[in-house]
């Protein structure tokens, strides 16, 4: 493990006297703060107990929650006063003696902490009900942790975990040498995220650090001026400085090189409701006590564009000058002859869709701190924060501060989901700048209401699909015309309006295709990455049709998929022609007796209700997806080192970073068994842009298949130069025996080496991977990824035809991963895909301004998650390593389609509008009976 | 620690009824019981710029108890006290009311008298003790009052509850012993989730099977929660099958429902409709020991 058990207990002494007596995690403590202070933050701020999360600060999302005399609440909501006297128990209390208690255990082994952020809510609540029903039902464990949100596991893991307490041997058994890829390994960061030691980006800043808030902007468009910040500071002189735009040397980013669009802090003119236009420093509960109406701007409120076909068309009024029409950019793929092809389809099938803003929600808000530190007679920025992307931000920090890249350090803390969101800048460059200004350290964590106002969402779609088919239910051709509201500013919908086109066509021989997309600029919320980067609203539209055309045709929903299924040899909309590794056609063989088990299965049952005058209905749908994994043909390298110590222990180091999918664990599996030694010998630097090298992004489902490309390419090198070391033949077996090097024969004591470098590593293996890709042309034809995953999913619903509400019994996921490398954080991401897809399809709709909270924006909790069960495929992919691909987004993708397939089967209904909220169900069910399209 | 601006407002926890009236007298202090409004509403924002009365110590108010009229729900008890309260089936309804509030930790905390008091339209608490026929008890310290629950709430976030008066109980009317309750919450998600309409309904029934006395109240469609009470004298000498045919449109008079991101006014209204007709269903199978 690379963490020792640290319960991050500051001495209770420390704390000093106060009025405030109550006993936490068994020992006294006392507590120096105002009676109302939410106990959350007295925990972390007054006791250094960090290991309680705070996600809203409004009871919403659980991730607070601890044991006051043995019952959970919400310390976020829970005054320190009210616990005088009494008993509180935190995640750091439930280790003994350095040990698991069986429930952290249950939860390492099962694998139920991904990113960690809502694992010590969850291991409270369980605690809760395992100390009076030692062996709970699952009804009971769902009511228990219902309090609790993850946005990370899909609860499947969790469930298991709590249930298993009971009765389960819990004992690890960890892999042997060369045995370290395809098994269960349990997570290596695991430990540290089931104690509370693990530190977010709110867990951490150094001593007098200066609180920063943002005042944004409650317009979607307005002039404004700042008034005079003088006499602002006289009136609050807790105030001990400010940023504008004026501070900023370069007052422009964007994840993307074109265009640099979002200024850090707007310059006399916002673009979209939650823009930052002014940082107020100082401590943080006299900065936050300043009143919102007493700010010193003046608004100039302007006519909002908010949705794309009023940009569209708001002639010579534009968002930004230089985007024309307000469009961003355009994508095209276009493959064959559409025009000449429908004419000959045998049967054609047309229809518009939209669906909404979609929120990461990831139980962590954006939090991070910057400092100016000396070095080697040079100032640097020092930056921790929760970030998918260290090294972006430190070149785009660096770009904002006109500083050399090589003086900006980034650290990130661990993550408490990301999901594509923290793929984006948020609170880097306004760290930054307010740190370097002052010369202080300065830390930020956003409010729940910040975070979603402010930073950047799943695109809003409006897609038209038209697809063709001949006589035999061959596909002949598809037009796809897509517009996606990319809000204010750029963020990543340059590649959500070029990866749409590729992946339109669907995992799907096509020999006819036209997609064409536009990214549209409006005044709404910032649209960006998202966990599949808009194929998950392609998906449904295209999947919907598929549906519709098998029935035109007569054929099975499952065999007409089966038939057009790409293959390896079939060319791609691209002209892309599949080496190898497509496994669609096996995910759907995979399916095919759960499928005609759920098709018999909702039909008894409907027949049953129909005649007991029941008004449920159920019904089995399918969809399927591909995925490119890695940049669209944009270059996406990784390079990893491992090096060899003294100690006879081995150092990777991981520059993957981990944002609860399994870097930290993935890559030390795939490195052990490429140099050939037990993964219990590595020890890793974690990602650090100082001290790993370069291994990219952790979006686009990479990581496995470029930096694990990466990371045993390293580990081979450094074999190599270990057995040429000892002499040896290059087949050699290697061992390492306390501080020796064994080589076939020859025996080495590592001691009596020189190490290469500060470090201490004695040799240092280096390996790097970037995907093979070939640019596309004006018509998208090219090779925009080395490989692709794919998948097909099936969802089993229940319709209330009274109500038109949803309870989705089962979905059966069949992915083709090329090698699981670790099967069960596979299942992990599928799980988790699949929640995600659900709240996509049923519930999640971000409305600015009205669904900026946890508790009206709605994500999936423990009780509306069905039952999974995964189909892993492993058609091995050459390029990849050990034949692995990437899992992070695939399950999302296909999870829509599937559901609303379902509500079809069972309804009759076709779903055009996500997310299918009751209310938008029961209109179109009434519609229906009526004969009427809505 | 604190460099507020303004300084720490004061925080009074008092053990005494008497005390606690006292200071209401005095000042309109913010009533702090379980906090599941008051520090959601400040998020990002301090929490000690207002002078709180904190009553979670008051011995008086707190635990459910007999009393020669019915039953009497101290202000302070939370909805697990009431999930586990050893009561009549007649509150079975409430019971399912308080399972369905936010998640166990609001129900932790969060107090029966807080969630009329907050008269959110959709408060889950409000149409099982409308139904039940429920009084609300305030207090000050120039006597106590007792009001309909229908009185007590006027409006969305508005109660009948004057600065210096305290909420100190809930009574609710004895019931014969076999009546019967249903809740039902209609919304989006199955825990944390704010209601898009929810209904309960209370029946007893009489030696000949007939409705005896009954309660129906919908929640969500209007600014407070809504009881029928002029239709549940109408069903009174009915047996449940007939009491059915008597339903009609005009029954429900009064559901205003409102347009919102969780529903429609035209879903609600007609869901409105439909879980009325169910809650009554559900109580009328319990009460015939159909289920």
């Amino acid at each position: 493990m690379n963490h020792p058990l640290e319960p991050g207990l500051k001495s209770l002494a420390e704390a000093g006297l106060g009025s405030i007596a109550l006993t936490v995690n068994g020992r006294p403590a006392l507590l120096n703060c105002a009676p109302p202070t939410r106990l959350a933050h007295a925990l972390r701020d007054e006791l250094g107990l960090t290991g309680t999360k705070i996600g809203c600060d409004a009871g919403d999302c659980g991730a607070c929650t601890v044991l006051l005399d043995g019952k959970q609440v919400c310390s976020c909501i829970t005054a320190v006063a009210q616990c005088a006297g009494r008993e509180v128990t935190t995640i750091e209390g439930l280790a003994q003696d350095g040990k698991l208690n069986r429930l952290q255990q249950a939860f390492l082994k099962y694998g139920a902490a991904q990113c960690g952020i809502c694992t010590p809510g969850m291991l409270m609540a369980a605690s809760d009900l395992l100390a009076g029903n030692a062996a709970p039902t699952q009804a009971e464990v769902e009511d228990a942790l219902g309090g609790v949100l993850c946005r990370c596991t899909g609860y499947q893991k969790i469930v298991e975990s709590v249930l298993a307490v009971a009765h389960d041997d819990l004992t690890l058994e960890p892999p042997t040498a060369g045995r370290a890829v395809g098994s269960r390994l349990a997570r290596l960061d695991g430990v540290s995220k089931l104690t509370g030691a693990e530190k977010y980006g709110a867990d951490e800043y150094p001593a007098g650090a200066l609180w920063l808030r943002v005042v944004r902007s409650p317009h979607a468009r307005a002039g404004f001026t700042l008034g005079d910040l003088d006499a602002f500071r006289r009136k609050y002189p807790q105030i001990e400085g400010f940023i504008t735009a004026a501070d900023v040397p370069e007052n422009s980013f964007c994840v993307f090189p074109v265009p640099k669009d979002q200024p850090v802090l707007a310059d006399g003119h916002v673009r979209f409701r939650g823009e930052a236009v002014l940082g107020l420093l100082g401590e943080r509960d006299a900065i936050i006590a300043i009143p919102e109406a007493e700010m010193p701007i003046t608004w100039q409120p302007r006519h909002a564009l908010t949705e794309p076909e009023e940009a569209l068309t708001a002639t010579g009024d534009l968002i930004h000058d230089f985007a024309p029409e307000n469009v961003l950019c355009r994508g095209r793929v276009v493959k064959g002859d559409v025009q000449a092809a429908f004419p000959m389809a045998a049967h054609v099938v047309e229809e518009n869709f939209r669906t909404s803003y979609v929120e990461h929600a990831y139980i962590e808000p954006e939090a991070g701190y910057a400092e100016v530190v000396s070095q080697g007679g040079q100032e640097r920025l020092r930056l921790f924060v929760c970030t998918q992307t260290p090294y972006m931000d430190k070149e785009e920090v660096a770009r904002v501060l006109k500083l050399p890249h090589d003086r900006v350090r980034v650290v990130p803390s661990a993550i408490g989901g990301g999901f594509g969101g923290k793929l984006d800048i948020s609170v880097q460059p306004l760290l930054a700048v307010a740190a370097w200004k002052l010369k202080r350290p300065v830390r930020i964590v956003y409010t729940r209401p910040e975070s979603m106002a402010s930073t950047p969402k799943r695109h809003p779609s409006r897609i038209r699909v038209r697809l063709g088919c001949d006589k035999e239910g061959k596909l002949t051709a598809m037009d796809f015309a897509g517009d996606f509201n990319t809000g204010a500013y750029a963020s990543w919908g340059s590649t959500v309006a070029n990866r749409v086109p590729i992946h339109a066509s669907g995992p799907y021989a096509l020999p006819n295709v036209r997609a064409l997309t536009r990214a549209v600029y409006t005044n709404n919320a910032i649209a960006g990455a998202f966990r599949g980067f808009g194929v998950p609203q392609a998906c449904i539209a295209t999947e919907t049709l598929m549906d519709e055309l098998a029935e035109k045709c007569g054929i099975d929903a499952l065999e007409f998929r089966y038939r057009n299924a790409i293959r390896a040899g079939d060319a791609t909309a691209c002209g892309q022609v599949l080496q190898a590794s497509a496994g669609l056609d096996q995910c759907l063989d995979a399916l095919r007796p759960a499928w005609a088990g759920a098709k018999e299965a909702s039909a008894a049952f409907n027949g049953q209700a129909i005649r007991s005058g029941s008004r449920k209905r159920r019904g089995a749908g399918l969809a399927c997806m591909w995925y490119g994994i890695g940049n669209t043909v944009i270059a996406n390298p990784s390079t990893m080192t491992i090096g060899l110590r003294a100690s006879g222990r081995v150092v990777l180091y991981n520059g993957a970073q981990e944002i609860g999918q399994g870097t930290y664990t993935i890559m030390p599996q795939i490195a052990a068994d490429a140099l050939g030694v037990p993964v219990s010998l590595i020890d890793q630097v974690h990602s650090d842009t100082d001290l790993t090298e370069d291994a990219g992004k952790s979006s686009a489902s990479r990581q496995t298949f470029v930096s694990g490309n990466a990371a045993k390419f390293a580990a081979e090198d450094l074999r190599r130069q270990l057995l040429q070391l000892a002499g040896t033949a290059a087949d050699a077996t290697l061992r390492l025996e306390g501080t020796a090097l064994i080589a076939g024969t020859s025996r080495i004591d590592l001691q009596g080496l020189t190490p290469i470098n500060e470090r201490g590593d004695l040799a240092l293996g280096s390996g790097y991977f970037n995907p093979p890709t070939v640019p596309l042309d004006a018509d998208g034809q090219g090779v925009p990824y080395a490989t692709f995953a794919f998948a097909a999913q099936l969802a089993e619903v229940e319709v209330d035809l009274d109500y038109g509400t949803v309870k989705v019994l089962h979905i059966h996921a069949a992915h083709d991963v090329g090698r699981a490398v670790n099967p069960t954080q596979v299942e992990g991401q599928i799980h988790g895909g699949i929640a995600q897809g659900l709240g996509l399809a049923l519930m999640e709709e971000y409305i600015s301004g009205k669904t900026d909270n946890l508790h009206d924006y709605l994500i999936p909790t423990v009780g509306d998650m069905p039952r999974i069960t995964t189909y892993l495929i492993e058609d091995a992919e050459p390029l990849g390593p050990y034949g692995a691909k990437g899992v992070g987004e695939p399950a999302l993708v296909p999870t829509a389609p599937a559901i609303y397939s379902a509500i079809r089967a069972a309804t009759g209904v076709r779903v055009r509008l996500a997310p299918a909220t009751p209310d938008r169900l029961k209109a179109a069910l009434k519609a229906h009976e009526a004969g009427q399209r809505l | 620690m604190h460099i507020s601006t303004a300084p720490a407002a004061s925080y009074l926890q008092p053990t005494a009824l008497s005390d606690a009236l006292a200071a209401l007298a005095d000042a309109p202090y913010v009533v702090l019981a379980g906090g599941t409004d008051f520090y959601p509403g400040r998020v990002g924002k301090p929490v000690d710029d207002v002078a709180l009365l904190d009553i979670t110590r008051v011995a008086d108010l707190s635990g459910i108890s007999r009393t020669a009229e019915g039953w009497r729900i101290g202000a302070t008890t939370t909805w697990s006290e009431v999930i586990e309260a050893p009561l009549p089936a007649v509150f079975d309804g409430l019971k399912a009311a308080a399972r369905a509030v936010g998640g166990a930790q609001i129900q932790n905390s969060g107090t029966v008298a807080g969630n009329l008091c907050n008269a959110s339209p959709a408060a889950d608490g409000v149409p099982p003790l409308l139904a039940l026929g429920a009084e609300v008890e305030l207090a000050s310290t120039l006597g106590t009052r007792r009001l309909p629950l229908s009185q007590f709430i006027l409006g969305n976030r508005k109660t009948a509850r004057a600065a210096h008066e305290l909420v100190i109980a809930v009574l609710v009317p004895a019931w014969p012993e076999a009546a019967r309750s249903s809740f039902i919450k209609l919304g989006t998600r199955k825990y944390l989730v704010i209601s898009i309409v929810m209904g309960s309904a209370v029946v007893a029934l009489d030696k000949a099977g007939r409705i005896a006395r009954c309660g129906l109240a919908i929640g969500a469609c209007s600014a407070a929660a809504l009881s029928f009470d002029a239709l549940a004298r109408k069903l009174v000498g009915h047996t449940p099958a007939e009491a059915f045919k008597q339903l009609a449109a005009e029954d429900l008079q009064g559901l205003a429902p409102i347009n919102d991101v969780r529903g429609s006014a035209a879903y609600r209204i007609e869901a409105a409709f439909t879980l009325a007709g169910q809650v009554l269903a559900r109580a009328f199978e319990q009460a015939e020991g159909k289920a």
